[in-house]
């Protein structure tokens, strides 16, 4: 498609904070979630899941559970078809274990039972021979000569040779002479990081109703960021045609990145297909975290050299990353991401993916670049102390800015940097005194943001109202955001336009809520969708009129006549059309189907305040702001509740989140109990500036404002600490017991 | 012909530059001619690549038209959250 | 196991269910009786989206028997409002955007109206400690703070 520039307007709608369609739904209870579904005549699914981190499937007896009263259906890696794609093979083999387990939660059988107490006991009767394998769970033991391979045969022909068989690639990226440029550095300093892997953390675990019927027909609702791609790899898994599969999503509790594959999805539709009957199954928390996406855990080695008035001479970073046990492409985003802030004459970065034993990784909010911008701001953050120097000031200095060769290749066009860190240091925040033992970090944060597939059909009603359907679950209020761009575009109130989600066979291929997209390439193709509608209007007020379809222009909600010369009507408004529409040609609507590019690239800069209690090792979060280019806010409140909540997700991060593997390779803390994302009372207030610089891809100037958030807390964070405790932590998370440590408690 | 900015990693399957010339007015003209011209490219086309054409990234898009003045930078296939 | 009748009253009307001695209340709510409001989290009392109260106490109903229910009161998210009208929390949740995917809304909802049944003018510190139980992964809490002082008011003021 041809960009849709950005024009400068007046908005009406656009930028009100009005009230979200499934508000009343979702306060009173009514709102149905994933597991909130139930179908007639309704099995319970259940999945058993491997004890091992590693363990070759000897085989597995399944008699004894067949055989017990209210079993319906008992499935195996073995009733799944061989699948020729390596894409679709991992995220089978991730579903269900085919000859391997490969970590701990892998599930390795499946049963439907007609009640939970039934299922339950049949998974218990399933005998599988396990021979157990040695593992790796710690991505720098795996990358090793000599570890632990978890599958063989993984590694790209980009893999330079010598290295484990669980590198799966290696990446590379920058331009300059990083050696030339550290030579004219002041002062060099390099440092090894390490992150753990951390969990989205939604409340809603996953859940899935699948009825498959014996004429070959599917049904199945779930919670996902994308029934479409849930349709794809399903009909792929099932060996079904799509039209025969109709994917419903659910109203969603919570997804960041977790929901965009499938897990239970194709088993329940499998063991439907066996039972002949619906197949519910809700995954437990516990099964949430031993088996669905956590993030990659990293280390990571930067080295930055900077010259005494804080200009940056070089940067380089090497990351080793895991996305647990299958391939994985995030390290390529955080190779890209790690220096993009900068304006960097001397700039690489080195990538590599290692298997372990741990789940398949899930993106999590801009996948990758959160653990190589840690790394990255912390350095930088490293050499501002050294010299001195105010770390607003120095990134100022090194800002990247409209024409900065990025350290991953394109020329910025317009980005809005250089204005966040201005907003960021003329706010009270930055100025505002510091008790005694307090410290003060900053962070930049960056993602790129993403277009893509979009299809919005827009209906004029006779009584002059609006319907928008459109293809993606709304996990923060994009059906107000959408409502309101089609509001603003007709000309019309934005209580007069309602939005749905559709399922799959209502609306054409729409990619999965993902990559801060939905506003942006959703929006721009109910804009163009809504321009097509006011095109029919136009020509039916021409027809009405006896004038030329050209002679008729769309202003302020009705057609008028374009200028003096078209003859003196009055405008007839959007309802006025609509009202006749059946006696002028019929039902109007307009429909836009495109792949959306030209999504802007967001950076954010957040400041916090923290204090380290040096008895117990414990950090707290006093003041936190958020400054972040949202290009256009079409609804304020919910780019500062995307703002909020990655902060807070990042927060968590920072301080408490992690997966802990024992030497057994089992996870120890697959409960909120041990695995502690923050609460209420952890926290304080989090402020938010949104800065509007607009993105030149989009008509209303919208980039995306989903992801970038949760970036710049790691560092900005860690940086803090550093100054309230006078100690550099390089490990994530940070907490008590890691500082106490660093404390030389 | 247009310069194609090509990544570090896939220096080896182009003759050890980061930088190739094509002739090209497309998108899909671009990614078959480097596949012909550097055969060591095709695993990592057919894996999926994005294309930056002044700036601005392309995720698909075979007909996106690229002047002989673009600045175009060929980069891994993304995804995100 | 053989399931025992419950005699109770939800959202006050009278209300029987059979349910099995090992079931939980949570499970009976969702399960037999169709009130989905309530959510699981987590099965394991950290979650909070499970939050009804039983004889006017706040607790977490994954933790509870179904047949700890009988002969007690328990209300639950669907009997909020009255009627079609919202309650002020419930409002002020919508007008501040303190939900985004809102599943956390249900037991955030249960827990701060017993909250402002005890206190009706909490500071954000005893609002925040009071809500620690109820766990929000999208907000960051901000908001929530803000909607639930802003319906603690009107409902002063009212
Ligand atoms: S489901 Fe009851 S506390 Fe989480
Ligand atoms: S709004 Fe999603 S968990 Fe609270």
């Amino acid at each position: 498609m041809s960009l849709d520039e950005y024009r400068k307007r007046e908005f009406k709608q656009v930028g009100q904070r009005v009230r979200r369609p499934d508000g009343v739904d979702k306060v009173t209870g009514r709102a149905m979630y994933g597991a909130d579904a139930t179908a007639p005549g309704m099995l319970v699914g259940r999945i058993l899941r491997s004890p091992h981190a590693h363990a070759r499937i000897r085989g597995i007896d399944t008699s004894a559970a067949e055989a017990l009263k209210g079993v319906k259906a008992v499935l195996t890696g073995a009733d799944l078809p061989a699948q020729e794609d390596d894409f679709i093979r991992d995220v089978q083999d991730n579903c269900m274990a085919r000859d391997k387990a490969l970590y701990d939660g892998h599930a390795v059988a499946a049963v439907a039972a007609v009640d939970a107490a039934t299922a339950r006991a049949a998974l218990k009767l399933i005998k599988v021979d396990y021979e157990v394998l040695p593992h790796v769970t710690d991505v720098d033991v795996a990358i090793k000569p000599g570890a632990p391979v978890v599958q063989k045969g993984r590694s790209l022909e980009n893999v330079p040779a010598g290295m484990s068989e669980n590198v799966t690639s290696h990446c590379e990226f920058g331009h300059g002479d990083p050696a030339a440029g550290f030579a004219r550095a002041d002062h060099v300093v390099e440092r090894h990081f390490r992150t753990a892997a951390t969990h989205q953390g939604y409340i809603e675990p996953h859940a899935a109703l699948a009825s498959v019927t014996s004429d070959g027909k599917a049904e199945l609702w779930c919670c996902t960021q994308g029934q479409f791609f849930v349709r794809t790899l399903c009909a792929a898994i099932m060996g079904m045609e799509a039209s025969q599969l109709r994917v419903t999503a659910s109203e969603i509790g919570g997804g960041f990145g977790g929901k965009t594959t499938v897990f239970i999805e194709p088993v329940a539709l499998a063991l439907s297909r066996k039972a002949g009957r619906p197949v519910k199954i809700v995954m437990t928390r516990d099964e949430v975290f031993r088996a669905t996406g956590p993030t990659v855990h990293t280390s990571t080695d930067v080295k930055i050299g900077m010259t005494k008035d804080g200009r940056i001479t070089a940067a380089e970073a090497h990351l080793r990353y895991s996305g647990g046990a299958f391939p994985c492409g995030t390290v390529d985003m955080g190779a890209q991401a790690a220096f993009a802030a900068y304006d960097l004459e001397h700039v690489r970065t080195y990538g590599w993916n290692v298997l372990t034993n741990r789940p398949k990784e899930a993106a999590y909010r801009a996948p990758g670049a959160p653990q190589s911008i840690y790394a990255v701001e912390s350095v930088v953050d490293e050499l501002c102390q050294h010299f001195g120097l105010d770390p607003i000031d120095v990134r100022l200095k090194n800002a990247a800015r409209k024409g900065t060769k990025s350290s991953y290749g394109p020329t910025f066009p317009d980005i809005g940097l250089i204005a966040t860190l201005e907003a960021a240091k003329k706010h009270p925040h930055y100025s505002a005194p510091l008790q005694p033992g307090q410290g003060r970090g900053i962070s930049c944060g960056f993602w790129f943001n993403f277009g893509g597939n979009s299809c919005v059909s827009l209906n004029i009603n006779t009584d002059g109202t609006v319907g928008v359907t459109e293809g993606n679950p709304d996990i923060g209020g994009s059906r107000a955001s959408i409502s309101l761009m089609a509001a603003e575009e007709l000309g019309i109130e934005y209580d007069r336009v309602r939005t749905i989600v559709a399922d799959t066979s209502s609306l054409g291929y729409n990619d999965v809520t993902d990559g801060s997209r939905v506003t942006f390439a959703v929006g721009l193709a109910t804009i163009k969708a809504a321009r097509e509608a006011v095109r029919v209007m136009c020509g039916r007020a021409a027809k009405i009129w006896g004038i030329d379809a050209e002679a008729v222009e769309w202003k302020d909600g009705a057609a008028v006549p374009a200028g003096p010369n078209a003859g003196k009507f009055p405008p007839m408004s959007l309802a006025e059309i609509a009202a006749v529409s059946f006696e002028t040609g019929g039902p109007i609507a307009g429909h836009h189907e495109v792949n959306v590019d030209g999504a802007g690239v967001s950076f954010g800069v957040h400041i916090v305040d923290v204090e380290v209690d040096k008895e117990t090792g414990q950090t707290t979060v006093l003041r936190y702001t958020v400054f972040q280019d949202a290009g256009k806010a079409v609804h304020p409140s919910y780019v500062e509740g995307q703002m909020q909540g990655g902060a807070v997700q990042g927060i968590g991060w920072a301080l408490n989140e992690e997966y802990i593997y024992g030497a057994d390779g089992r996870l120890q803390n697959p409960g909120f109990l041990d695995y502690r994302v923050p609460v209420a009372s952890d926290l304080p207030m989090i402020d938010t500036v949104i800065l509007e610089i607009p993105n030149p891809g989009h008509p209303y100037g919208v980039r995306g404002v989903g992801e970038t958030g949760i970036v710049p807390p790691l560092a900005a964070i860690s940086n803090a600490v550093s100054r309230s405790a006078g100690i550099r932590l390089s490990e994530l998370p940070m907490s008590p017991p890691r500082v106490l440590k660093a404390l030389g408690g | 012909m247009v310069k194609v900015r090509l990544w570090g990693s896939l220096r080896q399957a182009a003759d050890g530059r980061t930088e190739v010339e094509v002739e090209a007015r497309t998108f899909k003209e671009l990614l078959d001619r480097l596949g012909e011209t550097y055969p060591g490219l095709a695993p990592q086309i057919a894996r999926g690549v994005s294309l930056s054409l002044d700036g601005v990234i392309y995720r698909e898009a075979w007909f996106t038209e690229i002047g002989p003045e673009s600045e175009v930078v060929l980069m891994p296939y993304m995804t995100g959250g | 196991m053989k399931s025992i009748p419950v005699s109770t009253t939800i959202n006050g009307d009278a209300c029987e269910f059979l349910c099995a001695p090992d079931e939980t209340l949570l499970d009976a709510l969702r399960n037999r009786l169709g009130l989905t409001g309530a959510k699981e989290g987590c099965g394991t009392g950290d979650c909070g989206a499970c939050s009804v109260t039983l004889n006017g106490r706040l607790v977490c109903s994954c933790l509870v028997l179904g047949v700890e229910a009988e002969g007690a009161e328990i209300t639950t998210i669907e009997g909020m409002a009255d009627g079609d009208e919202l309650h002020p929390l419930q409002r002020h949740f919508i007008d501040h955007a303190a939900l985004q995917c809102g599943v956390c809304t249900p037991g955030i909802l249960v827990a701060a109206k017993a909250l402002l049944e005890k206190n009706p003018e909490p500071s954000d510190e005893e609002v925040r400690y009071w809500l620690a139980g109820n766990l929000c992964r999208c907000t960051g809490y901000d908001k929530i703070i803000r909607a639930v002082q802003a319906a603690a008011a009107e409902m002063r003021g009212a």
